[in-house]
């Protein structure tokens, strides 16, 4: 982000005050928003002063989904006592989507696009398109037996009897991708116990399915209905 | 995320795990095989379906709103459903 003040300060001065704003921050919406203006807590995780000159600065904040970075630069204003206001914006960072050599121009889409269409060369687009499970390639994954596909498909819930393996750092209450043993993403869902709880059952639901990726009828169909 | 050929589905979890940093701790309740004769391996789905199970990392430029882009390359790739990560500022 870059932030404009509105008299010169120095950089050790906004140094000290962009410290004030890591951890739990209290922000309301700013007026012209979308959603309801009702304070609201979000958690900053760091903010990098990455270059300053006069009434200029560059900083790079990771923060929790929702903080307003228009409100932060504007509370930095009053911080310092000098006013401040946001001047660009972009976003470096979303869940496992960064600024490497996945990030691409609509340009390269439009060119992969018309290579696969005129040339039927498909590699570029290969490359630029991503499976979809690379976007949830974040969040702790459990991979279930192909006859528990099917029901988790139609939107079952996960009982214990169906899964193969599960990652260690799944946690109560937390998102989990459901994944076949392919590797296919089937579902997200929240996980009704941690890891190391799920691996001493033997029976019972472990995680509420939340959201149907695959479509159903792909996997065999391995339940029974109930009469 | 190329395709290699013949991977096990675990190796491409294993994979995605890595490109995230999230780690690769599991612990194993039951060995089991999976059934290649349906589903597809992620890497190795037609380009159709490559297309319609796909995410794109697009370096959106200031201007056109997330909502229009998305109508953008809807229209482009001919698809039924896209949608978008998120706004910057809603």
């Amino acid at each position: 982000m870059v932030i404009q003040f509105h008299r010169e300060v120095s950089e050790s001065d906004v140094r000290e005050a962009l410290k004030e704003f890591i951890g739990e921050i209290y922000q309301r919406p700013p007026l012209r928003s979308s959603v309801k203006r009702t304070l609201r807590t979000r958690r900053i995780y760091y903010i990098e002063l990455i270059e300053h000159t006069g009434k200029y600065s560059v900083v790079r904040v990771g923060c929790q989904a929702g903080t307003y970075m228009r409100k932060l630069a504007h509370d930095l204003g009053l911080v310092l006592g000098v006013g401040a206001h946001m001047r660009e914006l972009r976003r470096t960072r979303t869940g496992p989507f960064k600024e490497d050599e996945t990030l691409v121009r609509l340009q390269e889409l439009s060119e992969a696009l018309y290579l696969w269409r005129t040339e039927n060369d498909e590699r570029m687009l290969r490359r630029i398109i991503m499976p979809v499970e690379v976007a949830v390639s974040h969040i702790p994954k459990i991979l279930i037996l192909d006859s528990a596909v099917d029901a988790i498909a139609h939107g079952a819930s996960l009982a214990v009897p169906g899964i193969s393996m599960l990652m260690k750092n799944i946690r109560k209450n937390t998102m989990v991708a459901i994944m076949s043993l392919k590797g296919e993403l089937v579902a997200l869902g929240t996980a009704l116990y941690d890891a190391e709880e799920i691996a001493d059952m033997s029976r019972g639901i472990v995680v509420k399915t939340k959201r149907v990726y695959m479509k159903p009828g792909i996997y065999p169909r391995a339940w029974r209905k109930k009469k | 995320m190329a395709a290699e050929t013949g991977e096990p589905g675990i190796d491409f979890v294993r994979r995605l795990n890595e490109y995230s940093g999230i780690g690769n701790e599991w612990i194993i309740l039951r060995d089991a095989e999976t059934d290649w004769s349906y589903g597809v391996h992620p890497c190795r789905r037609s380009i159709e379906e490559h297309i319609r199970n796909g995410v794109i990392n697009l370096d959106k430029p200031p201007g056109p709103t997330s909502h229009e882009v998305v109508a953008w390359i809807k229209k482009m790739l001919g698809l039924g459903r896209a949608g978008h990560g998120g706004t910057l500022e809603p």
